[in-house]
């Protein structure tokens, strides 16, 4: 890493096999956008399928990268090719390609693929996949918010998709005016540690600051925008507002893209903005993401207790799956010693990973439940579905208890590996705090598994979905399981990933 | 205590815990409503399958030795240093095929009351035997605890799709109660973990730690065992979860469930925590001995008879905590002995129950009299299995009680007095309760269209029956198996492990 920094300035580094991935989805996603202007409109599964396929290409591009487990740099350092970035970035392909899945009987039946739209949900879809990329495997603070705007204006825009629904629109307002906040408060953040450290590139300004040569005051003030604009996008409290009305306004197909994949790309930039490039700062931001976890298992787990709306319910519960992956964060560094930094962050990583592909099923639950005209996004919709659909309404009690956190679900392992790292830490008492909350937690995910069975059904008609939503469902479901079982190679995996990364 | 590390061919623990499951998952595949028949079998014959790797269990089961036998091992979560680890000794043998046994009885004892959902009810109870025997055989912290809150999720499902008109919030109590305890458990097992860097239950039992330490785990393992068990005053799901459940359910709630708790604190509390079990010994002890006399008093005052025996239930577990925590011989054997005996009677309490419930759709004490009139053999069985409840001597429920207290007069002579009580309490209740529903005229027309017991009826009941006398009057080849796991207990618990 160090020659790296000397050649800096003095070389172009035009190694571009690191980026294969971002080029060919870039190349696809335009080459798609042309393909679908000439498309009839009916003919959108030709879109789908490229979509799909394109996906595919760049998993081909990043499990290449990935099984070779090397970590390479290119552009001048200002992006990166390592093992916990391609980890990531499969599962963002995996989290994104269920989503187009999920969604393809939806969007046909809303008025978001009619009119004078053409295959724009797609493309969408694409450029914010595309930006999530360049977030995870952005090296320096530019090139990681360049990803983080191509990644939120194209969510912005695919909120807003159906412009003449009123709320909608709503939700797309709130999500572009504090999304746009957010990002003015990191952007804030990144210039101040610019100017302390007198570097964008997230290795050297690592050495600067671990080698105290930066005005401290500047660092913590520039540190707190930061931590804020990372709390806006993961939705934590208090920068939590806008996920609530925008996760239930939002069109539900859209609502599993916003609230899906883009939690690893988050993750991905905290470990780069916070562990990478001030690990001398751990201290400070530890102690205010300490606060923030706390108070959103706190808030998110009470208040979701109180919602009738599911999708606002989940939005909640969000909230408080995020305060665990935030508490794994902070007990990656023990007063200077970084010994078990690996595994804490690790188990953050894999939280949020587990979370993503439990969450963009249960999203994906929704749709299957919703027909044109009826968004089944009520928790009463979903009574008596244990009579409806006794195969799906399994899938929705496995995703459930998942997020509980009850084994044998995937869940339970991940909050059990959060946990310990916790303890590790020697915050016994802030593993108290956190399992009490997760039993609050499991109060509203029973209802949602009491509502499926208990109830009798209001609803009778039966479920039409198509062969393909059916299929990646009840992988999603049994995935979920055996992955709770045989828990042992994705949280190795995980450990690899995060000691190459944090060594490099 | 030294065992092999080489994992014993053929495994009978894996296939005791992972045959129901697997049936229990192919019921859920195949069964609906249209072919309930098939359905049925099907679960029989799975449950009667579940019950063979079980046998040699008590066949080969070595009472001389010392330590965990049909020990079996395989690396599972490598990251975590997690290990798939089976075992069974004297506590814990006796308890795996009467789970076994027990699932049969329930199968059957749902045939013709169960019309609707039966896949769901056969395969949740098969795949809830597997999880539950699992948990008697973990020696591997994390993979006890996997299996002590997976139960909770299809016996939710159970209560709350199966149950009664409150079955909602009896389910939710349940699953939220003893959520709460085991939470804090699993708190603990990561603090052991972290220091000792195993999750070996055995190398735990020999972890020191200072008492502070002790007492703090020994306090989160009680929350999660004391509302299993349960005991005062964190019982009052268990109430609720009996009355609301069907009869199975209510079946596997009282004679296994609980022991889960019981089995707990002799896996758990007891050898890792000796000191602050020591210490706070006393503690349990006045928290038993209410159960055991206060809740024998509520038991007396019910008018629901589900209720009653739910009741009663925890007055007998009070019973095996009290034993438990006198540290003596007779005590811990006693409260064993108790719990196996509890299996059978509470079980065929509750089936008998369900008899009744299924004809007349009451559980009211004062719904029925003089049901001898038209119903005798049933009213036979009934009174035989009051008696045992009562602790008859001759029946199994005799033994237990017997050895507890005399466990509590060597411990203390008043502890003994107060423990003696219940064996007047437990008459007192259940005899009333017999001689209200069972003897006197018949009380109304519908006392009077009562049908005797059919076959399948008589067959479940006999079996239970002669358990329960076999046990009570043959109790020597149980003893014998408990005898040096009990003795190798008690001498470990009464070891300081307080690093000097």
């Amino acid at each position: 890493m160090n020659e790296m920094n000397t050649t800096l300035l003095s070389a172009v580094d035009t190694n571009l096999v690191p980026v294969y991935a971002e080029i060919f989805l870039l190349i696809a996603t335009s080459a798609i956008l042309l393909i679908d202007m000439y498309l009839k409109a009916g003919k959108r599964n030709l879109t789908y399928a490229l979509s799909l396929l394109a996906i595919a290409g760049c998993a081909v591009f990043s499990f290449v990268d990935f099984n070779a487990g090397t970590t390479v740099f290119t552009f001048n350092g200002m992006y990166v090719s390592d093992p916990m970035s391609n980890l990531l970035k499969l599962f963002t392909y995996a989290a994104t390609a269920m989503t187009l899945v999920y969604s393809r009987q939806y969007i046909g039946e809303r008025d978001m693929m009619s009119g004078n739209l053409g295959g724009e949900f797609y493309v969408l879809a694409l450029f914010a996949m595309l930006g999530q990329m360049i977030m995870i495997s952005g090296n320096s603070m530019l090139s990681i918010y360049l990803g983080l705007e191509l990644m939120s204006l194209s969510t912005y825009a695919l909120v807003a998709l159906r412009r003449d629904h009123a709320i909608s629109t709503e939700a797309a307002m709130k999500y572009f005016v504090l999304g746009a906040l957010a990002s003015g408060f990191l952007l804030y953040g990144m210039s101040m540690i610019y100017g302390a450290t007198g570097s964008l590139d997230i290795t050297t300004i690592g050495q600067v600051t671990t080698a105290n040569q930066a005005d401290p005051m500047i660092l913590v003030f520039g540190l707190v925008f930061l931590v804020a604009g990372l709390a806006f996008k993961l939705g934590v409290v208090p920068f939590h507002m806008w996920v609530p009305d925008v996760v239930q306004g939002a069109p539900t197909a859209v609502t599993i893209l916003l609230g899906g994949a883009p939690k690893l790309a988050t993750f991905a930039i905290i470990i780069r903005l916070l562990v990478e490039a001030l690990p001398s700062m751990a201290f400070d931001w530890q102690q205010m993401l300490m606060v923030v976890a706390v108070l959103s298992l706190a808030f998110g787990n009470i208040t979701a207790i109180a919602q009738t709306n599911l999708k606002r319910m989940l939005a909640y519960s969000t909230i408080a799956q995020m305060g665990f992956v935030v508490l794994a964060l902070v007990v990656g560094n023990i007063g200077g010693d970084t010994t078990d930094a690996a595994a804490a962050y690790s188990a953050g990583m894999y939280y949020t990973i587990i979370y993503v592909l439990t969450t963009v099923g249960t999203f994906g639950l929704i749709m299957m439940l919703a027909r044109a005209g009826h968004e089944a996004e009520l928790i009463s919709d979903f009574k008596g579905l244990g009579k409806r659909s006794p195969w799906f309404a399994i899938v929705m009690t496995i995703l459930m208890f998942s997020l509980a956190g009850v084994p044998p679900m995937v869940g339970f392992i991940a909050k059990y590996a959060v946990l310990q790292a916790v303890a590790n830490a020697g915050m016994v008492w802030l593993a108290v705090v956190a399992v009490m909350f997760s039993l609050i937690g499991a109060f509203y995910y029973l209802r949602i598994v009491k509502t499926i069975w208990f109830d009798e059904a209001v609803d009778t008609s039966a479920i039409s979905t198509p062969l393909d939503m059916r299929i990646i469902m009840s992988l999603n479901g049994v995935a979920i399981v055996v992955m709770g079982v045989i828990p042992g190679s994705l949280l190795a995996v995980c450990y690899t990933a995060m000691q190459a990364t944090l060594a490099k | 205590m030294m065992q092999s590390t080489i994992s014993t061919f053929p495994p009978y623990l894996s296939l005791a815990i992972w045959l129901p499951i697997l049936f229990g998952v192919l019921v859920l595949a195949v069964g609906r409503d249209k072919n309930a028949g098939m359905v049925r079998m099907l679960s029989l014959v799975g449950a009667i399958v579940s019950l063979l790797p079980t046998i040699p269990l008590i066949t080969n089961f070595d009472n001389a030795a010392h330590g965990m036998q049909f020990f079996e091992e395989a690396a599972w979560i490598e990251r975590f240093n997690i290990f798939y680890r089976l075992g069974v000794d004297g506590l814990s043998l006796w308890f795996v095929p009467l789970t076994a046994f027990i699932t049969i009885i329930v199968v059957l004892a749902a045939w013709e009351v169960i019309q609707e959902r039966v896949a769901q009810y056969m395969g949740s109870f098969l795949i809830l035997s597997g999880l539950m025997i699992g948990v008697f055989c973990a020696l591997d912290g994390l993979l006890f605890y996997f299996f002590f809150e997976a139960t909770l999720i299809p016996m939710f499902i159970i209560i709350g799709v199966f149950g009664g008109p409150n079955r909602v919030y009896a389910a939710f109590k349940f699953f939220l109660y003893t959520f709460f305890g085991s939470l804090l458990t699993l708190v603990a097992i990561i603090y052991l973990y972290n220091a000792s860097g195993t999750f070996n239950i055995l190398d735990w039992h020999l972890l020191p730690l200072t008492m502070k330490e002790q007492i703090l785990i020994f306090c989160a393992f009680f929350m999660a065992f004391a509302v299993k068990v349960p005991m005062w005053p964190v019982h009052t799901w268990l109430p609720d979860a009996h009355v609301e459940a069907p009869t199975g359910g209510s079946v596997v709630l009282a004679a296994i469930m609980l022991k889960l708790g019981a089995y707990g604190f002799l896996r758990f509390s007891l050898p890792i925590t000796p000191d602050a079990s020591q210490y706070l010994a006393p503690v349990v002890i006045v928290l038993s001995l209410i159960a055991v006399i206060y809740i024998g008093l509520v038991a007396l005052v019910q008018k629901d008879m589900k209720k009653l025996v739910a009741y009663s239930s925890i007055a007998h577990m009070g019973f095996v905590t009290l034993g438990f925590f006198m540290f003596n011989d007779l005590g811990v054997q006693g409260g064993l002995m108790q719990a196996i005996s509890h299996g059978f009677v509470s079980g065929a309490m509750f089936l008998c129950i369900g008899v009744l419930y299924d004809r007349v759709h009451s559980r009211e004490i004062a719904a029925y009299g003089g049901v001898v009139n038209t119903m005798p053999k049933f009213a036979a069985f009934a009174v035989l299995f009051s008696m045992a409840n009562a602790g008859l001597p001759a029946t199994s429920g005799f033994i237990g009680e017997f050895m507890v207290i005399l466990g509590a007069v060597e411990f203390n002579f008043w502890t003994g007095l107060a423990s003696g009580t219940a064996l007047i309490l437990g008459a007192a209740y259940s005899l009333w309760m017999v001689k209200r529903v069972i003897f006197g005229p018949v009380a109304n027309k519908h006392v009077a269209e009562l049908v005797d017991l059919n076959g399948r009826e008589f067959a479940i009941l006999s079996v239970l029956a002669i358990a329960t006398l076999a046990m009570g009057l043959y109790p020597a080849p149980i003893a014998d198996t408990l005898q040096v796991s009990v003795t190798d207990l008690l001498q470990h618990v009464a070891v300081s492990k307080v690093p000097q």
